[in-house]
């Protein structure tokens, strides 16, 4: 610091701690929400310490579910987040390592072209083109399946450009070198392009594992089949039950399970999250 | 564009490599966005045997319409209210990051988990707090004589939609902030601190302008999230209510086209909203290919 000023320093500290409890006051009160029984709620106000239900709630929710809500116990929705998620971010990093590899590296005829119509995509939010996209998926017959969960998620211009741009500042000497060795395209590719990629590649995946599993409006639309349900979607349905009749205990409880597995990884990959989303987004 | 000055010479390869990503592009992208654009000018009779093309009929009854209308205006209410909101928070919270060398690693910690959660789970959170029945917001407001009731007063639904969605974003303007308030250079302050500068006309006269092209692109990032990403936090807190009041036009494609079945209008709505990403694609990439060095 330039100088030292005593009362700025605490005062930054009172406002960090200020922004720090804003952030977590919400889950605070679910959490403790997630420990009591219905009973405790019917005083009027939510308890605000934690009450001894923990183990119980989350265990019923995990094996049983909520019957009435109509959807399958968390389990099973926690287990298609993660089929999804990973089947997004994978998928994403794939075809976009191909592609940019494809733009970058080579020269053929209707390149402009194919760069533009990746480019595109990014104009295309899947909440704007939601009626005729659903009309394609159900044409092909993937209401209901893992395919049509994800391959409609799954082109990515950003990933695409992230990688062009990386492949870019790789020395032009390299791939001379590799050449004048005897290395085809595709060797040059998976021994050298994917290993310098590596950090890249992890950055993202953690970035891209996160936007899978937050989806809600598409699986929404798809999935008729609770066995399909994923539990960002899932939860709404027994959100919608618990104002009927009170269960929010169960419902916090399940909304913790839903949180807990992105963001745990944004905090142990603090340093891949923060690098994928700074680079992607540039 | 650009490529290698060396390139390996293969005539089929290159295709091979995009043939994935086109693909998809084209299944789900291209191809129902043309169709939008398709029967954004159709008229479908109420069985579905037969669409005549009817022009811009689906515009104009769109932009006649009250409804329409208000969900134009509610959607720049709530859009430009959460983007102020969640950069000035952010920028504050940055700034005093920025000044804790120390401990910045942990507060940065606890403040950019939000980005991981689900936008419908950030709607259940609030919805939760501000529940008129148990929630712990509106008992706190009664002490201070203030009644709450989202569920019939249509200001207090905006008010609690824009607070959902400003939290989530707080998280992902902070890192964006910090990282632009990282790499202005410290002399530049120091200098400054000599002169007899203080803290805050540092801040203003400094640092902030340093800031510009960081708060211009999170501007467009912002505006983006909140007219595109919100719909979960819309659907879990109002679903569009009480009484249209924050109906935003990414909930009403969705209502108008699923629940009410009106695929001519919801079209309509789908190309308008493809115009106003457009828009905001351009204006965001003209700015990031002039700052970008290859």
């Amino acid at each position: 610091m330039v100088e030292n000023r005593p009362w700025l320093t605490l005062l930054t500290h009172l406002v960090l701690l200020a922004g720090v409890l804003v952030v977590a006051f919400p889950v605070y009160l679910a959490f403790v929400a997630s420990t009591h029984t219905s009973g405790d709620f019917f005083r009027g106000l939510v308890p605000l310490l934690p009450g001894p239900h923990l183990l119980e709630n989350y265990g019923r929710m995990l094996t049983v579910g909520i019957s009435t809500a109509g959807a399958p116990p968390l389990w099973i929705m926690l287990t298609n987040s993660l089929i999804i998620a990973v089947i997004i971010a994978v998928g994403k990093i794939i075809i976009s390592l191909l592609s940019a590899y494809a733009i970058v590296f080579f020269k053929f005829p209707f390149r402009l072209l194919a760069f533009w119509i990746i480019f595109i995509t990014l104009m295309l939010p899947v909440e704007v083109r939601i009626i005729p996209t659903f009309a394609v998926v159900a044409n092909l017959g993937l209401l209901n399946s893992y395919l049509g969960l994800t391959l409609p998620l799954i082109a990515s211009a950003t990933a695409t450009f992230l990688f062009r741009q990386f492949f870019l500042t790789i020395p032009d000497e390299l791939m001379e070198a590799a050449r004048v060795d005897g290395a085809g395209p595709m060797k040059f590719f998976r021994d050298i392009l994917l290993p310098l990629s590596r950090t890249n590649i992890a950055a993202l995946f953690v970035i891209l594992f996160i936007y899978g599993w937050v989806q809600y409006l598409w699986p929404l639309l798809v999935t008729t089949d609770s066995r399909y349900y994923t539990v960002v979607m899932g939860i709404k349905r027994l959100a919608a039950t618990a104002d009927a009749e009170p269960q929010w205990h169960l419902v916090m409880a399940a909304v913790m399970l839903a949180m807990l597995p992105p963001v745990l990884i944004v905090i142990f990959m603090q340093r891949l999250f923060v690098k994928g989303l700074v680079e992607t987004e540039k | 564009m650009q490529a290698k000055r060396t390139i390996f010479p293969n005539k089929l390869l290159p295709y091979l490599l995009l043939a994935p990503q086109l693909a998809v592009t084209l299944v789900f992208f291209i191809w129902p966005a043309a169709q939008a654009v398709k029967s954004s000018f159709e008229r479908e009779d109420p069985f579905g045997f037969r669409t005549t093309f009817i022009w811009f009929e689906n515009y104009q009854r769109l932009f006649a319409d009250p409804g329409y209308v208000n969900a134009l205006w509610v959607t720049g209410v709530f859009a430009i209210s959460v983007t102020l909101f969640s950069m000035s928070l952010s920028l504050v919270l940055a700034v005093a990051v920025n000044r804790v060398l120390r401990t910045n690693r942990i507060y940065t910690t606890l403040l950019v988990w939000p980005y991981a959660v689900a936008p419908v789970v950030v709607g259940i959170l609030w919805w939760f707090m501000f529940n008129p029945t148990i929630g712990i917001a509106p008992y706190l407001l009664r002490g201070l004589g203030i009644g709450w009731n989202h569920r019939v007063n249509g200001e207090q639904a905006m008010l609690l939609v824009i607070i959902a969605a400003s939290w989530k974003q707080i998280s992902y303007n902070f890192l964006f902030f910090v990282a632009g308030l990282q790499s202005v250079p410290q002399s530049l302050s120091e200098a400054a601190a000599i002169d007899g500068a203080g803290p805050m006309k540092r801040f203003w006269t400094i640092i902030f302008p340093l800031l510009s092209p960081t708060s211009f692109f999170l501007l467009i990032v912002n505006i983006n999230y909140a007219m595109f990403d919100t719909f979960g936090i819309i659907d879990a807190t109002t679903s569009g209510g009480p009484g249209q009041a924050t109906n935003i036009l990414v909930y009403k494609v969705y209502a108008d086209g699923f629940l009410g079945l009106n695929i001519g209008s919801s079209a309509a709505q789908s190309v308008v909203l493809m115009l106003i990403v457009i828009a905001l694609t351009v204006v965001q990439f003209r700015y990031v290919e002039r700052r970008v060095q290859y």
